[in-house]
């Protein structure tokens, strides 16, 4: 603790912070423009500036820059000092020399840091007479916008993009006056987390293309508190809706999970919910009826048959649960693929049961040693890998202890780091886009993985069991592997279901466990296949499996499939067998899926921006996601609704008038999902006797904008679900600490427009949100459990047969991203992949054929030096690449 | 769709959404991978013989063509927007072809109150060009450098490695007939 005195008063404050931090967190205003809570200081700006004092007796004072000194005992600072204040206006009209002052055009504007800063200096008129620098921009892609004569040369960008995420195509070029930020040359910007930058970059140089066709400004649109559905990690949204579409998603800051930063697949991934081709009528036999002709229709399928039910993962836990309610817990089947649905049991006993609970971003972020088991988490998982990565760098901060240097001094910590860096192993099927941190990769088939992460869990614990007839190798990687875990104070075992194989999550566990017994602060991150994968496994359904083969026995009348598609779960050719034995089939969904085309019935569905409810991500946090916007209010032909509500309609549930009946009744049938009720507040809930708003108080236009239906503005819509209001009307303060952090739609806060106001509602600033960070852990604390024991028998190629493994892209492989335009522009053709060996052995060359789970294929071939020999990989999930089961074989011939 | 090299090799890692890499038509002479190469072995992180190794294909060539960036920075391990950071903060490193002589004039504040402008303005007149341009004949190329040391002998300007002291109009125009 350091005492501070600012202008007078006196503060309490941690000590290990620097003064623009410490004056932030006490919520004093000094505006900046270098310094970034994720990425530290380096006094480039020079906007910071403040009077610093010797002691209470010295009125002189010196200016320094607030950011780059810290707040120590004993501090005597002015902000309010006129030299100061006169210093500060000066820096902003300087980096105003170059700037182009094209606010009205110009997408940052509205949202924009630098507009927020100059109006807290008080600059508002210009000196300077002469012409302006100029550059020309770049063309980086589907996603980023490129401006570059908005720079004010702050260095965010590079120090984010290099620094913090690892990207190696974006640079600063020149000196002086004349500096640049941007490729190399044109094209399309290769990390995985480049829209952050149109976050980072206080300016309107890095802005979100995607936005671009559709823009509107920050205070027009209209927000709720989302999540992203992406992946299993559930990263907090903030998405923007005007005229019944979605036109930008930013990131909803949270503490312990996506902190400030998003993935590209989760920002950009929105399109699917735009797409003209959704089934947005009811739909019977094809044609549109009344939402009644649907539901008689429906029930008539349904009364007196034998009916089962399949679920989704991809579907709020509500919606599954109402079909759970419709068709029996018997009748109800989890969603998941084939296979899956084992390997998501083994992962929800693994973290539930297990004694390592799963680690949030932020521990991923403080571990010292990592372990990467099977994955390839930039694809499975995004969020964990630039996790990582934080990881590794993290040793700049403990090198920096050891100097006594404070650890916001990212320049010195840097350059003590050099290339060194905490240990980070990478065992997985191919190569991944973490390699390049990786202190040592090994690639081999998921049975091998396994094998190694035996190994190295018996060689940290020998009670774990051991693995016979290991290669030397391989021996001695188990070895500097364990040793390196055993010797870390935080270490940290990542894997998941991606490899597709219970022996890879049984040997992470082992490693995780084994640590555990030795040191406490021991991690465990799992990554799952979907966004309630954990929520679907807790409410119990049958497998896949179990429904495809009651179906295929004939025994099945009518099937109702909940925001499925088939067609990416089973091989096709028994989805079709299976769907041509039912009498009827009810298809309850918001996209336009093969399923949904061969279905009877198809009730169009929200999806997660039109609709609320619950999901479970991979540490058992169930958070809760809430509509955006009413798509009924601007075209009254609309007749989707959310899944719940359909499902209640056919069974004639009056009970369940909102969601929180749902979900309360959800929470008392299952005691696993008990806390779920918690995860936010119900729709009884107000502040001051205030719904909170949706919209910002600044929202124009309302009442014109159905003027080209009816010059008659109709009454905006009412949301008995939930506590925010489809309107500007409500609270809209950040003030009450009474406000819940699960109900911020967006980031705002007097004078704050941009991102950066996510600091005015944190505890302190980069930590918590005030009130805790959103969500409710459902697992307790685990009880030991014994060591998994079945050590699986070494990979042996086949002669005739090559064994399919799933590689997993960032891009092209999730069912709901991968229907949005940009995603699709972004994504790679699908490909084939087999070693060098197996190409000429098999005459494979620029194209082969595959046999696989029935179906045949042509696709381009990559050959690869590092895919184990006797093996072949396809993209999951990919279009133009049939579904496969974990495990499947496939003959290839060349041509 | 292409890959990489030509035999075929691309790591999947790579393939994430990438347009496919272009052919790369620009290579390396031996002699200049072999100073380079030279070069890392003096440092422990490669990244420490960036400016040399841009000095040496420079040298070779006499300026550093945008081909070069990624051959450079994939042999001393970095990116190329990371040397590309180095080449253009250098003024020195020429990132566009110069004529055979480049004649450096020293515009800082000594030589600005000893008569800079003249020298410039004499200079522009007699070869036709202004700054960051070079001749049609392709003998010299005009540039601005800061204060080369020589402050008490000024206006000065260097031609090449060459340093030209105490100028003045007259003498200037005679200096270049040196540099052929
Ligand atoms: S592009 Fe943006 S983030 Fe980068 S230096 Fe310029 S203003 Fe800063
Ligand atoms: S895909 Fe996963 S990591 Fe990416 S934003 Fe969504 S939840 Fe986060
Ligand atoms: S924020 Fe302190 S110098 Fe930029
Ligand atoms: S100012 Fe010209 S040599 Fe010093």
């Amino acid at each position: 603790m350091a005492t501070i005195h600012v202008d007078g008063k006196q503060y309490e404050v941690n000590g290990a912070e620097n003064l623009l931090e410490a004056c932030l967190n006490l919520g004093l205003d000094i505006p900046y423009f270098c310094w970034h809570p994720a990425l530290g200081s380096v006094g480039a700006c020079r906007q910071c500036a403040v009077k610093a004092f010797r002691d209470e007796n010295d009125k002189q004072g010196r200016i320094v820059m607030s950011c780059m000194t810290p707040a120590s005992n004993g501090t005597f600072i002015s902000i309010d000092d006129e030299e100061a204040k006169q210093f500060r206006e000066a820096i902003v009209e300087f980096l105003m020399t170059n700037h182009p002052h094209d606010c009205p055009v110009c997408e940052e504007g509205g949202h924009c840091h630098l507009q927020d800063m100059t109006v807290m200096t008080g600059h508002h008129s210009r000196s300077y007479r002469f012409d302006k620098r100029t550059h020309l921009n770049q063309d980086l892609g589907p996603f980023i916008g490129h401006e570059m004569n908005r720079c004010i040369s702050c260095y965010r960008c590079v120090r984010y993009y290099k620094d913090y995420a690892g990207g190696t195509d974006l640079g600063v070029y020149g000196a002086a006056a004349n500096v640049y930020f941007g490729r190399p040359e044109d094209g399309t910007l290769e990390s995985e987390f480049s829209g952050n930058l149109t976050e980072v970059c206080p300016t309107g140089v890095f802005t979100d293309k995607t936005h671009s066709e559709r823009y509107n400004r920050k205070w027009d649109m209209q927000y709720a508190p989302s999540i992203c559905e992406s992946c299993a990690v559930g990263c907090n949204l903030s998405p923007g809706e005007r005229y019944g579409e979605i036109r930008r998603v930013e990131n909803r800051y949270h503490g312990e999970l996506n902190g400030y930063f998003l993935c590209d697949r989760g920002r950009f991934g929105y399109g699917y919910t735009n797409r003209k081709d959704r089934p947005r009528q009811p739909l019977v036999a094809g044609e549109v009826v009344t939402r009644e002709t649907a539901i008689a229709a429906a029930t008539a399928a349904l009364k007196g048959k034998k009916v089962l039910g399949i679920g989704s993962p991809r579907a709020s836990l509500e919606a599954n649960y109402a079909l759970r309610g419709l068709v029996g817990a018997e009748a109800f089947h989890d969603g998941h693929a084939l296979g899956d649905a084992a390997l998501v049991q083994l992962a929800l006993a693994i973290v539930r049961d297990g004694p390592v609970r799963a680690s949030t971003i932020s521990e991923i972020e403080g571990a010292d040693a990592v372990l990467v088991l099977g994955e390839d988490p930039t694809a499975t998982a995004p969020r964990f890998a630039l996790a990582i990565r934080q990881a590794a760098r993290g040793k700049g901060k403990a090198l920096a202890a050891e100097k006594k240097l404070a650890e916001w001094q990212t320049i010195a910590l840097a350059d003590l780091l050099q290339r060194d860096s905490y240990p980070v192993f990478i065992a997985s099927v191919d190569t991944t886009r973490l390699d390049d941190i990786a202190r040592a990769t090994h690639r081999a088939a998921p049975e091998d993985l396994a094998r190694l992460g035996y190994a190295i869990a018996h060689a940290i614990d020998a009670s774990a069991p051991a693995v016979s007839g290991l290669d030397a190798a391989t021996a001695e990687l188990a070895q500097t592997i364990a040793t390196a875990l055993a010797s870390a104070k935080r270490p940290l075992v990542v894997s998941g279901t991606g490899a597709g194989s219970p022996a890879v999550l049984q040997a992470a566990a082992n490693v995780a466990w084994a640590l555990k017994a030795k040191n406490d602060a021991t991690g465990l991150a799992l990554s799952l296949p979907e966004a309630n994968s954990f929520g679907t496994a807790l409410l119990g359904g049958a497998s896949l499996e179990a429904a495809l083969t009651q179906i295929e026995s004939g025994a099945v009348d009518t099937l109702v499939v909940l925001e499925n598609d088939l067609y990416r779960r089973a091989p096709q050719a028994r989805v079709e067998a299976a769907l041509a034995r039912l009498k009827h089939l009810i298809v309850i969904d918001h996209q336009a899926t093969p399923t949904a085309a061969r279905a009877q019935v198809v009730l169009p569905a929200a999806t997660v921006f039109e609709g609320d409810g619950t999901l479970v991500n991979y540490e058992g946090r169930a958070q809760r996601f809430f509509q955006v916007f009413d798509p009924t209010y601007y075209d009254n032909k609309i007749g989707l609704t959310e899944s719940w509500r359909w499902l209640a309609d056919l069974e004639a549930r009056s009970a369940w008038k909102i969601l929180d009946d749902v979900t309360a009744a959800c929470a008392q049938a299952l005691p696993a999902l008990a806390g779920i009720v918690a995860a936010a507040p119900g729709a009884a809930f107000r502040i001051d006797g205030l719904k909170v708003a949706r919209e910002p108080h600044r929202y124009s236009g309302r009442t014109a904008m159905r003027a080209n239906q009816s010059v008659h503005e109709p009454r905006q819509p009412q949301d008995p679900d939930t506590a925010l209001s489809f309107s500007m009307e409500g609270y809209n303060g950040t003030g009450s600490l009474d406000r819940p952090p699960e109900l911020t739609p967006y980031a705002w806060s007097p004078g704050w427009n941009s991102p950066s106001a996510w600091n005015k509602f944190q505890q302190e600033i980069g930590g918590s949100l005030r009130g805790g960070d959103p969500g409710k852990q459902l697992f307790a604390a685990g009880a030991g459990k014994p060591y998994f024991g079945e050590v699986p028998a070494a990979f042996a190629p086949r002669g005739d047969a090559y064994r399919v493994l799933a590689l997993h892209l960032h891009f092209g492989g999730d069912e709901l991203s991968s229907r949005a335009e940009p995603i699709v522009k972004r994504a790679s053709p699908a490909f084939v992949a087999i070693s060098r060996a197996d190409a000429v052995k098999s005459g494979v060359n620029g194209h082969a054929t595959l046999a696989i789970d029935g179906a045949q294929l042509r696709l381009p071939t990559y050959i690869s030096d590092t895919l184990p020999a006797g093996t072949i990989g396809l993209p999951a999930g990919f279009a133009g690449v049939p579904f496969f089961v974990h495990g499947a074989l496939a003959t290839v011939s060349g041509g | 769709m292409s890959a990489t090299s030509q035999d075929n090799v691309i790591k999947l890692a790579d393939l994430v959404g990438r347009p496919a890499a272009k052919p790369e038509p620009f290579v390396l002479s031996d002699a200049e991978k072999h100073e380079i190469e030279h070069e890392l072995t003096h440092f422990p992180d490669g990244r420490a013989a960036s400016i040399e190794a841009l000095k040496i294909v420079q040298k070779h060539r006499g300026w550093v063509p945008d081909g070069a960036l990624e051959p450079i920075a994939r042999m001393i391990g970095i990116g190329a927007a990371e040397l590309e950071g180095v080449a253009t903060f250098y003024s020195l490193i020429y990132r566009q072809p110069v004529g055979r002589h480049v004649i450096k004039v020293c515009d800082s504040i000594t030589c600005f109150l000893v008569g800079y402008d003249e020298i410039k303005a004499t200079l522009e007149r007699t070869l036709g060009i202004g700054y960051g341009q070079t001749t049609a004949d392709g003998r010299f190329t005009l540039l601005p450098i800061c204060c080369i040391g020589a402050c008490d002998k000024g206006p000065a300007l260097m031609i090449d490695d060459d340093l030209h002291t105490d100028l003045t109009p007259q003498n200037v125009v005679g200096l270049l007939e040196a540099y052929p």
